[in-house]
């Protein structure tokens, strides 16, 4: 973690959180002179009936960084978020946007924050149903009263940017999950806002339409380098968004870092107790976290077939293997696009040398194959045949529910 | 009255106190809401009848956003009371029921926004709500005769006071029921409470606001017959004189054309947003 520290302090903090405490209760003082004293969250609340949501965080956010909040349900992700934006009044501490101190503005600068520097995307959509998609996208724009005209270009802009033009005049009860969702990201897109806070915003969403958010939203990033930070309970998703990850437990984070941090040093108990505890992962194995092969590329197919694929299923790899199953290495998108360019058959541009586990293999020992490779892992039976796949996402999000139901 | 408790003399008392302190602002009242409803009627009785009526039942077509149905209804009911030779009366209790509606509400959505707002007002109306509510329609005869004497305008104090516990229940709930993830987007996005109010809580509350309305108009329409007795005019009157000259034929018909404004105002109401935006 001291490493990753230095390394990043050339870039710019954007969102900096420090000693952030929030009591929910009538009576916080006590409970908070508790906390200092480092007693636990059960300990106040049965001394003072206060609920103890953030205990002391203290972090920063960088520009142009995708930072992950996650944790179990109710360890107080969304408290933390909405203390961002004062949503939620904090009971002590300090949050500063560009280097101003939200907590303490005064009502008339705090609305201007809201209303120029910070968007927020909303688990439920949360659209406002007597409105079009157009007037929706325009609400953040309309309450700084700008006028129509501006207004309606700037709403079409953000509609075209999420990808729903021709939609400006349905009403949100006329769209899918996704769609309305993507509503939700233009209104905050709209403001040109540079930070947005994002509550479990794809949660609600099926598992396909939730993976084309997520590519999405990377994408849109990449594009406008916005600061996001990102709230989500699926490991999985923190560790597919995730420039870096902020793992709470209780109202603390647990630990900060890369996914690559999170897997190969886990310096918190909260993550250690996945990877360390040799009777847990020794108790799991390939089988346990690995994903269907989805389509599976037979070995004479073309360039072409193989983009199709990987566009309808929103991958960027494909296992190849014939109607035996027997695996024989593995197609990536730049590879099926290089075949295509160049007319040589997919054969000349596949990987052979991609990593590949067996059906048993205890998943201590997928950590180091995980973080080594690039692609995905295959898994496959002592014949040689393909049975699944491993993904760093899935090993984790494995590890994860084990200790759920543990 | 009592020999032995004077509470008699003290009501009395009390009242000739408010006339006398009061008077001005009772004789404001009455002038006020006596321009209303003869500005109202007089409006209306300009118009030819017929004519009249066709522009009625193309507003209501128009306000129910186009619902050629309800356009249909208060065309042919309306005509059907031409016919009974009881437009005159009609014109007046739509008059009365109108204006007292329209007073109504300038009185109880603000309330229920107050009270939607601020717990104190919320706790304080709650009580006086649901006395009203369980009061029978007659006792508010008493104190409109009293400070209103007799005619039009002490019938609509009565149908106002009558009416307004739904509207300002109704407002207060639907505004308590926004989802609290609207009124967090309007915060997040940085509204003030002024554009919260006017932008996400009256809209979203609007279907149960409307509500609201609708029984605030059939409230007021229910205490015509009522309000007859304390000589309000209109169809109620009629209503009243077929009781009291036992004139079955007369009082049928008046009561007939009661239903058939209930009718149309009641759908017009009913269908003004709830076919909104789901198209
Ligand atoms: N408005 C509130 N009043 C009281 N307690 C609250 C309130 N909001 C959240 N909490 C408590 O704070 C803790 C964190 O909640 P939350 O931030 O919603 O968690 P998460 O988003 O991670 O699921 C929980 O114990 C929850 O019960
Ligand atoms: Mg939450």
């Amino acid at each position: 973690m001291e490493e990753t520290q230095e390394e990043e302090t050339d870039k710019n903090i954007k969102v900096s959180v420090r000693n952030l405490t929030k009591i929910f209760g009538k009576h916080p003082d006590e409970a908070l002179r508790l906390v200092e004293q480092g007693k636990k969250k059960q300990e106040i609340f049965e001394e003072t009936q206060q609920n103890v949501a953030l205990r002391s965080l203290s972090f920063d956010v960088y520009e142009g960084e995708l930072f992950v909040l996650m944790g179990l349900s109710g360890c107080g992700k969304s408290t933390l978020l909405r203390c961002i934006n004062r949503l939620i009044e904090p009971t002590s501490g300090v949050v500063e946007i560009d280097g101003a101190n939200i907590v303490t503005m005064s009502e008339d600068k705090l609305r201007q924050v809201r209303r120029t520097k910070i968007g927020m995307i909303f688990q439920s959509f949360a659209l406002l149903p007597h409105r079009t998609v157009l007037e929706n996208v325009g609400f953040g724009l309309e309450i700084q009263d700008m006028s129509v005209a501006e207004r309606e270009e700037k709403a079409r802009e953000a509609i075209d940017l999420v990808g729903l033009s021709g939609y400006e005049e349905s009403y949100p009860s006329g769209l899918s999950g996704g769609m309305q969702q993507r509503v939700g990201l233009a209104r905050a897109l709209a403001s040109d806002a540079d930070i947005l806070l994002m509550d479990e915003a794809f949660s609600a969403l099926d598992p396909m339409i939730r993976r084309d958010m997520q590519d999405e939203l990377i994408e849109l990033q990449a594009r406008l380098n916005k600061t996001i930070i990102f709230v989500s309970h699926d490991l999985d998703e923190a560790l597919k968004l995730g420039d870096r990850i902020a793992l709470m437990k209780d109202g603390v984070i647990a630990q900060i870092g890369t996914a690559e941090d999170l897997l190969q040093n886990p310096s918190c108990d909260y993550v250690e107790r996945f990877v360390e505890d040799v009777n847990l992962s020794r108790v799991l194995v390939s089988k346990d976290v690995m994903k269907r092969p989805e389509p599976l590329l037979p070995p004479d197919s073309g360039p072409r077939n193989a983009l199709r694929l990987m566009e309808e299923y929103g991958i960027s790899s494909l296992f190849v293997a014939g109607k035996d199953r027997m695996f024989r290495g593995l197609v990536t998108v730049d590879g099926a696009v290089e075949a295509k360019k160049r007319e040589i058959p997919l054969r000349d541009v596949m990987v052979t040398d991609s990593p590949t586990v067996l059906l048993d293999t205890p998943a201590q020992e997928l950590m180091p194959i995980m973080a080594e490779t690039a692609y995905p892992v295959a898994v496959l039976d002592t014949e040689g045949r393909i049975k699944g796949f491993i993904v760093r996402g899935s090993l984790l999000a494995g590890l994860a529910r084990l200790e759920i139901e543990v | 009255m009592s020999d032995i408790l004077p509470v008699g003399e003290v009501a009395e008392a009390v009242v000739a106190w408010i006339n006398e302190t009061f008077g001005w602002l009772l004789d404001w009242i009455t002038m006020a809401l006596d321009m209303l409803i003869s500005g109202f009627q007089d409006g209306m009785a300009a118009i030819p009848p017929l004519i009249l009526i066709v522009i009625l039942a193309v507003l209501a077509w128009v306000l129910t956003r186009r619902n050629l149905k309800i356009g249909l209804l208060t065309l042919f009911g309306l005509i059907f009371i031409y016919l009974l030779d009881l437009w005159p009366e009609t014109v007046l209790t739509l008059a009365l029921v109108l204006t007292s509606t329209f007073v109504t509400l300038a009185i109880a959505i603000p309330l229920g926004i107050l009270a939607s707002r601020y717990v104190s007002v919320n706790t304080a109306l709650r009580p006086l709500l649901d006395l009203m509510q369980t009061m029978p329609s007659f006792v508010y005869l008493i104190p409109a005769v009293i400070f209103f004497g007799l005619g039009n305008v002490p019938g609509m104090i009565a149908t106002i006071i009558f009416a307004m516990p739904p509207a300002i229940r109704l407002t207060n709930l639907g505004i308590r029921q926004v989802p609290i993830e609207l009124i967090e987007v309007s915060e997040a996005f940085g509204a003030t409470e002024w554009q919260k109010l006017i932008k996400v809580q009256l809209p979203v509350a609007l279907p149960t606001i409307m509500a609201g309305v609708n029984q605030c108009i059939m409230l007021a329409l229910s205490m015509t017959v009522i309000a007859a007795m304390i000589g309000a005019a209109g169809l109620g009157l009629n209503v009243l004189i077929g009781i009291q000259r036992v004139d079955i034929g007369g009082g049928f018909e008046a009561g007939l054309c009661i239903v058939i404004i209930a009718i149309i105002l009641d759908r017009i109401t009913q269908n003004v947003i709830s076919s909104g935006p789901d198209k």
